[in-house]
């Protein structure tokens, strides 16, 4: 079984954290992506960041990997700062980004071999792809595969590090509604089963509230969160119920709200 | 249609034997001999491809080339042999050729056999500087600051306008022409390889490091593999080029190889063997091509259905 080898979830902070890009075309100017945005999310929440394109959500989950620095502030995983990507903060893209001259396992073995670790856990590898329903397409190369399969590999090889927060940047965003459903329930049973601590970002309000322990609302540039909103209803949710619907109509007003006054 | 091929052979062996009644039996026989092994062995598969459906599958795909070279063979002994429309001795026919071919087999595999050496020691050198030069350039932007104007300055020069120098730079030809072969190929090999490595995804080296890997791992595991399509259109444009280098070299300093054979029997105006050896030329070098495709093929077996194969 997977869950034996379950690492103790971590929470997540971010604590004032601001970060501004160069204009491509201005020398000397800068946009200001992230202003002072603050969040925590408990070890093994899952929690779900909404908010209009451009709002700095992809730049949080980048810093949040690790894959860029902040100008000021800092994210901490527990009580270490995070300094530099590391396995123990997994992320998955919209894009699969699969590497295609790689197999299926392959794929899902790169990380234990980056961190020369795939002697002592090769036999994990079967246990994950097992786990994501793609052992008949072990030795299928990725080109091969459907969007949802990609991403179940892509998730699967996240996974095997067994990091203490994965990090989803609008994962099913690419995906027919029927498999992006399905994937939801997907990505709910290995985090049920796993425990992660997860922050997905999304643009699907119906995800977010689907999944979420909590929702975080953006606002539109320089990003801040505005809004926190906790879904507290049973799983698995049902996506037609009075209560989902009136979480659905307050996010909706919400947004359409602050669109307005933006 | 199973018969084009013997029936082809047929044809062309008629033409020759309409116009060798006045020619000495010497010239003609192993032409003749040939044409019969052709027609014999063609007939025997055009029978055997009724029992065995693999041979046939063969047959269909290659049955139409084969009548064509053989019909060409034909036109080529009529324009020479025939009416000579040709000027002697430039000309020689295809039987004359064959006779070259076979009388002058031992120098000819031996002269093979030195360009085949010659070729392969500065090939796979010029691959080898070629790829670690090209992935330096590619990776590190301090490389690449100082190593692309030197590339982007030696690198036009054709391999072969070094030759005076050359020469005079190493004591031995072999040396100094292996060197220019190399150089031939580390041109287009560091410049593709520079060039796929610098393209290399940033989405693909931003996974690989949440997934843990470190400078090597970005290198070896994530660049060069993304590269792999464009170094091989590096391999393939370095070893054309050094067909050309090989064959200039050989035939101005080193005294041996297929490129000094076609100049020292153009010396002698035996143009039967210039021709012999432009053959055994377009086979090794065709081959040599081949070897490398399936090389390719075997590498890039991960593109196939992704790209036009």
């Amino acid at each position: 079984m997977v869950t034996r080898n379950v690492a103790p979830a971590s929470a997540l902070r971010v604590h004032e954290v601001r970060k501004s890009f160069p204009v491509p075309d201005a020398p000397g100017a800068s946009r200001l992506a992230l202003d002072g945005i603050s969040l925590t999310i408990a070890a093994g929440e899952l929690v779900s960041l909404i908010g209009p394109s451009g709002c700095g959500k992809s730049t949080l989950l980048r810093l949040t990997a690790g894959l860029d620095s902040p100008d000021a502030g800092e994210l901490l995983v527990g009580e270490e700062k995070i300094l530099g990507p590391s396995a123990e903060r997994g992320l998955v893209f919209q894009d699969p980004n699969l590497f295609p001259w790689l197999t299926v396992r392959r794929n899902i073995e790169a990380g234990l071999v980056a961190r020369g670790v795939l002697e002592a856990q090769r036999h994990e590898v079967s246990e994950f792809m097992r786990l994501v329903g793609l052992e008949a397409f072990a030795n299928s190369y990725p080109h091969h595969l459907s969007g949802g399969m990609a991403q179940r590999v892509s998730l699967a090889r996240a996974l095997i590090n067994h990091p203490k927060v994965l990090l989803l940047d609008e994962p099913l965003g690419a995906l027919d509604a029927f498999t992006r459903m399905r994937m939801q329930d997907e990505v709910l049973r290995l985090w049920e089963n796993r425990r992660t601590t997860m922050l997905l970002v999304t643009h699907d309000i119906d995800e977010a509230i689907y999944m979420s322990d909590h929702i975080l609302i953006m606002t539109q540039a320089p990003g801040r969160v505005d809004r926190e909103i906790d879904v507290d209803l049973v799983r698995p949710r049902d996506r037609s119920s009075e209560s989902f619907l009136r979480f659905r109509s307050e996010i909706l007003e919400y947004l359409h709200f602050a669109g307005k006054a933006a | 249609m199973q018969f084009a091929v013997p029936i082809a052979g047929l044809i062309t062996f008629g033409v020759h034997l309409l116009f060798s009644k006045n020619a000495p039996p010497l010239e003609t026989h192993s032409y003749m001999l040939l044409f019969w092994e052709i027609v014999g062995v063609s007939i025997v598969l055009a029978v055997a491809q009724t029992f065995w459906p693999a041979l046939r599958r063969w047959m269909r795909h290659m049955w139409p080339i084969f009548t064509a070279a053989i019909l060409l063979i034909g036109v080529w002994d009529l324009i020479t042999f025939g009416f000579h429309l040709l000027p002697l001795p430039y000309f020689p026919g295809p039987a004359a050729v064959l006779r070259s071919l076979i009388s002058d087999r031992a120098l000819l595999l031996d002269s093979t056999g030195h360009s085949l050496v010659l070729l392969l020691s500065g090939y796979t050198l010029g691959v080898v500087v070629g790829l670690i030069s090209g992935v330096c350039i590619g990776w590190s932007s301090s490389v690449r600051y100082w190593g692309m104007p030197l590339l982007k300055v030696i690198g036009p020069i054709p391999a072969t306008a070094w030759i005076p120098l050359a020469m005079v730079i190493s004591p031995s030809a072999i040396v100094s022409s292996a060197g220019l072969i190399a150089l031939t190929v580390w041109f287009p090999a560091t410049m593709l390889t520079a060039s796929g490595i610098s393209n290399t995804r940033a989405s693909y080296l931003d996974v690989a490091r949440t997934l843990g890997a470190g400078r090597a791992y970005l290198i070896f595991h994530v660049a060069i593999p993304g590269a792999l399509p464009s170094i091989f259109v590096g391999l393939f444009m370095g070893l054309g080029a050094s067909f050309l280098t090989l064959v200039v070299a050989e035939s101005v300093g080193v005294k041996s190889g297929l490129g000094w054979y076609v100049s020292w029997a153009q010396g002698w105006a035996e143009y039967g063997k210039v021709f012999a050896a432009l053959i055994i030329m377009a086979g090794f070098f065709s081959t040599i091509m081949t070897l490398l495709f399936k090389l390719r093929d075997r590498v890039l077996v991960w593109q196939k259905g992704m790209i036009k194969w």
